[in-house]
């Protein structure tokens, strides 16, 4: 099946990393590999041309399945007359009887207005033994898969919306300047705003071991230089503006005078690093002196580590954490993990709560250095963001939900009680159907027998 | 007390409902399955006490958020959902023998939560990315999902034990339910579970796309959890398409719980976004 198929291919795009440095790929995977997947957009494979296929073809398979079974349920759910088929319900296995001491038609006197309270249409007819009294209701909850459909085509269409008119962009503003444009990402095209945002203050805090607190920028929107909107933003508070959305994203220190950089550089470090590697089990800290590309064993048995790359500007979840050296651990025995040390947070590596942790040794550089020079001011790093798309995407996703309940958990109903005369007791029999949950349905028949049942006294 | 200890002899408790359970199972005394369902209240009741008391510690840290953020807080609130959705399911049934195949799932989680080393039972602050209260529904919502998979896991394990002995010679397998019931409880549980997997993926997404500006990146733990999506949609169809039922839907809903598993522990090996932290 589709689906299934789909499911599959996903599963590639979470073992290869997606989106890297072209250089990683061709040593990770050689010549000839490399091209293969270049050609098949496996490193981007998301937005390749046969993945996104597969979800078109998804699209319209589910549209022209479900026109296809939508004409035939359609004439059910809106029928004028709901039909009622006596002998249908006369077939049914399973039935609840009970005998009541009026006759018939005292009885359906008593029955009807119960029956009519809690369906949502009843009938009654005369048969040649007594009466018979239909009932039903959420007949159109038939309809329930083709919303949870619906849902779906509503996201991808949402989903292509967003990638065709959308775009994201970053930008750098120092504290007490403005921008109008911001550069889009991954084209780099710089993309004119219509207004200017500009960045009153940024301020960073900390928790005492290390972790980061909170980002906070203080923006302010301006129309042909007239502020027309003010706003403190947050990780997880966004500032929405005329169809942007503006997020707190990274920031930086810079001299007053200089502007910021644009891009993560990755340079070569200058010289040795000093490393202090903390054994978990018998806390004992051992210093080593390394180099870019030179493993070192550490001592304890705890396997070897190697310095691969310096990065002027890391990334942690999404934030930038300034200088940072990117390390591979491979313990003995155990498979090699990726473990970033930023400098200005040394206590950083406990996170990954390894058997050993990992510092770097007084390479705080006068960035970090609380004593730094005077004149140096923070930048804040916004990401910003025009998603058309994402108002269809979240209607489907409350169209998703409110389908799915009813597919799973509501049943179009359909109940007959039949009263027969009898000599002296009238004989009831109750009996039900629904097109879900079968079983749950039976208990149903019976709790209406036995509510019945106690409505006629004496019986 | 703190709430580390008290979720450790919580642990300890579903230990003992689980060995009661399945005694009961094996020497059919009716005495012990009693037992077991008292015993599995009793755990329960820890454990909203140790989820509560954590709260209130967080608080008293000065740190205070919901007990929700990591991998251990997470567990232990998968195997407090896990008994207190099954001990609703002994209530319908009448019948406690399901529990030597559930809450064996509630007490490996929360062993493992409490001994593995790779997990932390303490208490840490937030860093800001995970302030959000959609955070909060997402791991309520997805962990609700993933104890009613887990049940249905037990339940097709079941099932299929049943299935082998249609004759019903065995008398360890002729106080089971009856197939059909089982059979249907899974597709019930299964259902539940898909209904609160789809609102925890969407409230995800929604917290994703206040936090990083983006609803969906296919980042690894995105792809897996849509993956464990797909295969439980699948089966949907197949039983209400296909008219699949019994030990193909058994077989599918095992299947799908290794998904479930994936999604949640194999992704931290994979490269990726989550894969640094615990979440
Ligand atoms: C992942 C999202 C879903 C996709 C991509 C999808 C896709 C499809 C497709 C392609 C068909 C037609 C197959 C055929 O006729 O051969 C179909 C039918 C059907 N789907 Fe889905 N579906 C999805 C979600 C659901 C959900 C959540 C339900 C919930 C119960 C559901 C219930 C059904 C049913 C009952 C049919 C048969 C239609 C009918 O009898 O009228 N689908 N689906």
């Amino acid at each position: 099946m589709l689906l299934l198929s789909i499911a599959l291919t996903s599963i590639v795009g979470t073992i290869i990393p997606q989106n890297q440095n072209p250089a990683d790929y061709y040593r990770a995977y050689g010549d000839f590999l490399y091209r293969l997947f270049n050609i098949l957009g496996i490193f981007d494979m998301y937005h390749s041309w046969w993945f996104q296929f597969m979800l078109v073809l998804l699209t319209m398979n589910i549209i022209v399945c479900s026109i296809d079974r939508l004409s035939a349920t359609w004439k059910i759910v809106f029928a004028k007359n709901p039909s009622f088929n006596l002998s249908r319900f006369r077939n049914l296995s399973q039935k609840e009887t009970f005998s009541g001491n009026q006759p018939p038609n005292e009885l359906k006197k008593s029955y009807e207005p119960f029956i009519s309270r809690h369906f949502g249409y009843t009938k009654v007819e005369e048969t040649e033994k007594g009466f018979c009294i239909f009932a039903e209701k959420w007949r159109w909850t038939r309809l329930g898969v083709y919303t949870v459909h619906l849902s779906v085509i509503l996201l991808l269409l949402g989903g292509l919306i967003g990638s065709i008119f959308g775009f994201r962009g970053y930008v750098n503003i120092p504290e007490g300047e403005a921008v109008n444009s911001i550069r889009t990402m991954p084209s780099g095209k710089i993309q004119p705003l219509g207004f200017e945002i500009k960045c009153n203050s940024f301020n960073v805090s900390f928790y005492d071991n290390g972790a980061p607190k909170e980002y906070r920028s203080n923006l302010t929107i301006l129309e042909k230089g007239h502020p027309v909107y003010k706003k403190d933003i947050i990780v997880n508070d966004p500032l929405r503006y005329k169809g942007y959305s503006i997020f707190q994203s990274s920031y930086g220190k810079m001299p007053a005078t200089a502007t910021p950089e644009k891009k993560t550089a990755v340079q070569k470090p200058s010289g040795k690093i000093t490393l202090d590697f903390v054994s978990q089990q018998s806390g004992k800290s051992y210093r080593i002196q390394t180099v870019v590309g030179k493993p070192v064993e550490i001592p304890e048995g705890l396997g070897k580590f190697m310095v691969v790359a310096y990065k002027k500007k890391a990334e942690f979840v999404g934030q930038n954490i300034g200088e940072a050296y990117e390390g591979i651990l491979t313990p003995q025995g155990g498979k090699p993990v990726e473990v970033l040390l930023p400098l200005r947070f040394p206590s950083f590596d406990r996170m990954r709560k390894g058997k050993v942790v990992i510092s770097v040794v007084n390479q705080t550089t006068e960035r970090s250095n609380p004593g730094s020079p005077a004149g140096v001011r923070y930048y804040t790093g916004l990401q910003v963001t025009k998603d058309p798309g994402v108002l269809l995407v979240y209607t489907g996703f409350i169209v998703m939900i409110l389908g799915c309940f009813i597919t799973f958990f509501m049943s179009h109903q359909r109940v007959c009680i039949e009263i027969i005369k009898g000599k002296t007791k009238s004989k009831v029999i109750v009996t039900g159907t629904a097109n879900k949950n079968k079983m749950g349905m039976q208990q149903k028949v019976k709790r209406l027998s036995d509510q019945l049942a106690d409505l006629t006294p004496g019986s | 007390m703190t709430s580390s200890i008290l979720l450790s002899i919580t642990t300890f408790i579903y230990g003992a409902a689980a060995v009661f359970y399945l005694a009961h199972w094996i020497f059919k005394k009716e005495l012990l399955g009693k037992l077991g369902t008292w015993t599995a209240l009793i755990g329960v009741a820890g454990n909203i006490g140790g989820i509560i008391l954590r709260w209130v510690e967080s608080y008293q840290m000065g740190i205070g958020h919901a007990p929700l953020s990591n991998m251990y807080e997470s567990l232990v609130f998968f195997s407090g959902t896990l008994v207190i959705i099954y001990l609703i399911i002994e209530r319908k049934t009448r019948n406690s023998i399901i529990g030597g195949f559930a809450t064996p799932i509630a007490f490996l989680a929360m062993a493992y939560a409490s001994m593995s080393p790779n997990i932390s039972d303490r208490i840490e602050p937030l860093i800001p990315a995970l302030k959000s209260n959609w955070l909060i529904a997402h791991v309520i919502t997805c962990f609700l999902g993933y104890s009613a998979f887990a049940i249905a896991f037990g339940i097709s394990i079941m099932y299929l034990a049943k299935q082998k002995d249609v004759q019903g010679t065995s008398n360890m397998l002729s106080r089971f339910p009856k197939a059909m019931v089982l059979d249907e409880l899974n597709h019930q549980m299964i259902m539940f579970g898909f209904l609160f997997l789809s609102i925890g993926i969407i409230t995800g997404s929604v917290w994703a796309n206040s936090a990083w500006g983006s609803y969906w990146s296919w980042d690894p733990k995105e792809t897996w959890s849509l993956i464990t999506w797909f295969i439980y949609a699948t089966l949907l169809h197949a039983r209400m398409m296909r008219g699949w039922y019994g030990k193909r839907i058994a077989y599918l809903s095992i299947f799908g719980f290794m998904a479930v598993l994936f999604t949640y522990f194999g992704v931290n090996l994979l490269p990726g976004l989550h894969s640094y932290g615990s979440f």
